[in-house]
């Protein structure tokens, strides 16, 4: 991988930290309301597929993907007037933080309920297969989502007619607040692709190169129309599922457990009161931006100066789209009214 | 004209718009090498083949979903439901997905799929098998659903709701796939909305849609015996009601009566009869009446079942009330 691209994940990596960073604060502002879930921890998924996918290809996402919209190109500002309700955001408002939608991007939209994204994303699918494109969709959800009857009922048909669709499970081992192995009788979550048939496997999911390397190969798989593939990401999540939740469900009892057989756990400090702060969770594991700043630092493709010009970038960027956020309009009703009327005869679709 | 039963009126409406455009394909159980449970799709598998008249599994929620994922990207699936209790298990892909979807991309991305599905009591399907549901539908913003009551419509309705930009919702009956009517032999459609007045009449309006439309027609015949001119009114559309015909019918004639073949509570009735207090109710000279089911899962037991459901008979005695004979 050349040196400009990983530059540009590293940026992504760092603007998704900043961007996440940023809503919670504007959450706790009451500028952002609803449910606001946030994605750090997990940075190194969503910058290590999304790269690694084309533009022609899908995005099928859940409640918990303002990084995959970024980093699928939607532009901060937009994505940031979204959560703020703004008739400029991505979705006119209509969408929030659980539904963010770009056609001319092919992001097909966040989904807030769980198991939803995969009848969509291998729908989708069937479109590409009928009209025989190099194309794939991918469909991001969680440990939490594969207990749904529409996963078992979406793989099913996927792998039965050979569709293009790249299943990603996100596995951060909760399910909200219940641990995987108090959710899911077989934790191992890609062992369960193997019941359809559907090659899968599991990749350290903190490591970006790798969920990169995974992905681009799976892809290949995809475009030689060999069917559906799945990878399982071992992620984690540093805030509680939503701003809602503390997450003072892991106990320390919990965590020493789970700490025996996951190292990433170990950075984590689950029993605070309160969030680690950003310097506690850096110092104490192996935070997947750290992993690739550090990785590029070692290539040589890193010097301090341009980590810090990468930082002062990401920060400006954020506080723009904050700006843009507040100064846009609200939409109306009639706006709202004008989403819902569609029936304007015949478009040309994407 | 042709003389074309329900399915057959179906059937013909996939075929033409199968032919038409190639993005328009059919999924369903048994839909394709079977020929569909009524034979709505009998044929077209050999003509279009597997990839658009798709065989699926009984997978309802995932395969509605499959036609949604596939329709924000172009395609327009027709989508069949082989009973309409069945689309219980696709009510979040219908709800939750269907019907948000362009609402919730700000107008971005439309779903334009046709869901197809018999609601109504046939002959002793029992509890699980017989229940009607509209009024679960017509409550949802951001869907159609429409009730065909005879082939005319099934087959012009079907037409409008394939190149619809909206999810269509269309609500059949296991009893009406045999009914016949005369159509015409060149392409037509059939709008989506706008209720219909289907015999004029002076003294009361019987109001219904689906199957009832015909129990309604039945009353109308034998008040006509008793000096009693009823206009009959199929509502056709339930989402979104046409409230201007509503008001113009009872205006004109004061009494009124809406005949559903579900229970009653916050049911079609409930709606149509709450529109007609608010827009016209100094027009009314009697107390309206709604003619529904008994308020009991649909009973196996034949007499059961039939004293269950609403009968011509009914229609007619609750007309009498409206009128004051009885």
């Amino acid at each position: 991988m050349d040196r400009e691209k990983l530059i540009t994940m590293l940026h992504d990596m760092l603007l998704a930290r900043a961007f996440e960073e940023r809503a919670a604060e504007e959450y706790g502002r009451g500028n952002i309301a609803g449910f606001l879930h946030l994605y750090p921890g997990e940075e190194a998924v969503a910058v290590g597929v999304l790269h690694a996918a084309e533009p022609s290809d899908y995005i099928v996402s859940t409640y918990r993907e303002h990084v995959h919209a970024l980093v699928r190109g939607i532009p901060a500002n937009s994505v940031m007037a979204e959560l703020f309700g703004k008739k400029e955001g991505c979705c006119r408002g209509m969408g929030g933080s659980m539904h963010l939608f770009d056609r001319e991007r092919r992001f097909m939209g966040g989904y807030a309920i769980v198991g939803e994204t995969y009848p969509v994303a291998t729908g989708i699918g069937y479109t590409i297969a009928m009209r025989d494109l190099p194309e794939a969709v991918i469909c991001f959800f969680g440990d939490g989502a594969v207990n749904q009857g529409t996963f078992h009922e979406s793989l099913n048909m996927a792998a039965l007619w050979d569709l293009p669709v790249l299943f990603v499970c996100e596995n951060n081992h909760y399910q909200i607040g219940t641990e995987i192995h108090r959710h899911s009788a077989v934790p191992e979550v890609y062992k369960r692709a193997c019941g359809y048939h559907i090659p899968a496997r599991k990749v350290d999911g903190m490591d970006v190169l790798a969920v990169h390397q995974a992905t681009q190969e799976a892809l290949t798989q995809i475009r030689n129309g060999t069917g559906p593939q799945f990878i399982e990401f071992e992620t984690y999540r540093f805030r509680g599922h939503s701003m809602a939740d503390p997450g003072s469900y892991r106990p320390r009892v919990e965590v020493k457990a789970y700490e025996k057989e996951d190292p990433i756990t170990i950075a984590i400090a689950e029993s605070l009161p309160v969030y680690p702060s950003s310097e506690q969770i850096a110092a104490a594991g192996p935070d997947s931006i750290d992993q690739l700043a550090t990785h590029l630092d070692q290539a040589g493709h890193l010097s301090s100066e341009t980590l810090a010009e990468l930082k002062a970038g990401v920060a400006e960027t954020v506080e723009a789209a904050v700006r843009f956020a507040t100064e846009s309009p609200e939409p109306s009703l009639a706006d709202a009214q004008a989403c819902l009327d569609c029936n304007r005869g015949m478009e040309v679709l994407i | 004209m042709a003389e074309t039963a329900y399915w057959e009126a179906i059937r013909r409406a996939h075929d033409e718009e199968m032919a038409n455009d190639k993005l328009v394909i059919a999924m369903g159980e048994d839909i394709g090498v079977a020929g569909g449970t009524y034979k709505a799709t009998s044929g077209l598998y050999d003509k279009y083949g597997p990839e658009r008249i798709i065989d699926t599994p009984i997978s309802e929620n995932s395969y509605t979903g499959i036609g949604i994922g596939a329709s924000m990207t172009g395609m327009r699936p027709i989508i069949e439901i082989m009973s309409i209790n069945f689309a219980l298990l696709a009510l979040d892909t219908l709800i939750n997905a269907a019907a948000k979807i362009r609402y919730m991309s700000g107008g971005q991305i439309a779903c334009p799929i046709v869901m197809r599905t018999p609601g109504g009591t046939a002959h002793q399907l029992a509890a699980q098998h017989s229940a009607r549901l509209a009024r679960m539908f017509m409550s949802t913003s951001g869907l159609r659903v429409v009730t065909p009551r005879g082939p005319l419509d099934a087959y012009g309705m079907l037409k409008s709701a394939v190149r619809s930009n909206d999810p269509v919702i269309i609500i059949e009956h296991e009893q009406m796939y045999n009914l016949k009517e005369d159509i015409p032999d060149e392409e037509f459609f059939r709008p989506l909305e706008g209720a219909e007045i289907v015999r004029e009449g002076t003294d009361i309006t019987l109001i219904g849609y689906n199957y009832s439309v015909h129990l309604c027609l039945q009353a109308a015949q034998r008040l006509e015996a008793d000096g009693i001119s009823a206009e009959v009114l199929d509502l056709r559309s339930l989402k979104p009601l046409d409230r201007e015909t509503i008001r113009k019918s009872v205006e004109k004639t004061h009494r009124m009566l809406v005949a559903e073949e579900d229970e009653a509570p916050v049911g079609v009735g409930a709606e149509i009869i709450s529109i007609v207090i608010e827009d016209c109710f100094y027009a009314l000279d009697a107390q309206p009446v709604r003619i529904h089911a008994a308020d009991v899962p649909v009973p196996y037991n034949a007499k059961l079942e039939k004293a269950a459901i609403p009968s011509a008979d009914d229609v007619y005695q609750g007309a009498l009330k409206v009128m004051g004979k009885i």
